[in-house]
């Protein structure tokens, strides 16, 4: 297994994703959000425990128990990284604009 | 970007695609051909201020397109693009890899499917761009990051000429 702990990590799997929605509303315990899957708990804990490491999700112990707060700052992470790679494809497609309308023009003028 | 026309633009890092729709404002047969022509396609392929170079094009099944996106430095970045199937004017199929200059393929690589669709004279592109692997995705996004800076540092004065030529062409 890829042991790298980054955010595109943490999001790669589908039921991290649907647990980082989850905590996008209000903060839960491990038990609450194993309640909303199918999945063992164990395998829950596990998926909070690449998201605790990765950063997208910090716990709190409020009495006995370890709550999950959802850090939407580093998605931002996701958003930069992607970005340019966007902007490449929207400037690529800009200058194909421009390209056209030359092109349609020039077939005008004939 | 001409804000009536469409641009979608998709990662999924699950299925390791990415997914990229965009309209344009010309008819399929002229849209086909600044995919598929070479001497056409070297003009805009490139985010400016890089440039891209085709070192030969052979648009057939089977057939190759070997071309570089280079820097503004003279930094060249190769791929090999090998054509796997033709529909002309809907669709075309190629697998890509990223290469060194004497085109040893860097493998793994991706499976590009671009969609062809003309309707009222506005001609959608659909392009899905299939990646062997996770690590070969981050490689591309990676590579549109480093483009995708230059291109961030061309002048606004550039962008700005180019929009009010496109506004007088209009």
């Amino acid at each position: 297994m890829d042991l790298r702990r980054d955010v595109f990590q943490a999001i790669a799997d589908p039921t991290r994703r649907a647990i980082l929605l989850l905590l996008s509303t209000q903060a839960l315990t491990a038990g609450a959000i194993a309640a909303n899957f199918d999945s063992s708990r164990p395998a829950v804990s596990k998926h909070l425990q690449i998201l605790t490491a990765c950063e997208l999700v910090s716990q709190e112990q409020i009495g006995r128990e370890i709550y999950y707060h959802f850090q939407p700052e580093k998605m931002k992470e996701v958003d930069d990284f992607i970005k340019p790679f966007r902007q490449l494809w929207e400037q690529r497609f800009n200058q194909l604009d421009n390209l056209l309308s030359a092109i349609k023009e020039q077939k005008d003028e004939k | 970007m001409k804000s009536s026309l469409l641009f979608d633009f998709t990662i999924d890092k699950a299925t390791k695609t990415v997914l990229v729709i965009r309209e344009f404002a010309a008819e399929l047969s002229l849209v086909w051909d600044a995919f598929t022509k070479q001497e056409i396609l070297d003009q805009w392929w490139a985010p400016k201020p890089w440039a891209s170079k085709t070192k030969y094009m052979d648009f057939s099944v089977g057939g190759r397109r070997f071309y570089a996106m280079v820097s503004p430095e003279g930094q060249e970045h190769w791929a090999i693009q090998k054509y796997t199937s033709i529909s002309p004017k809907n669709n075309f199929k190629f697998f890509n890899a990223f290469a060194d200059k004497d085109e040893n393929p860097e493998l793994p690589g991706s499976d590009w499917d671009l969609n062809f669709s003309e309707q009222n004279g506005t001609t959608t592109v659909r392009v899905v761009i299939t990646n062997e692997s996770l690590a070969r995705m981050e490689r591309m996004i990676e590579m549109g990051f480093t483009e995708g800076f230059k291109m961030t540092l061309n002048s606004l004065e550039e962008l700005l000429t180019e929009l009010s030529k496109q506004t007088e062409l209009t």
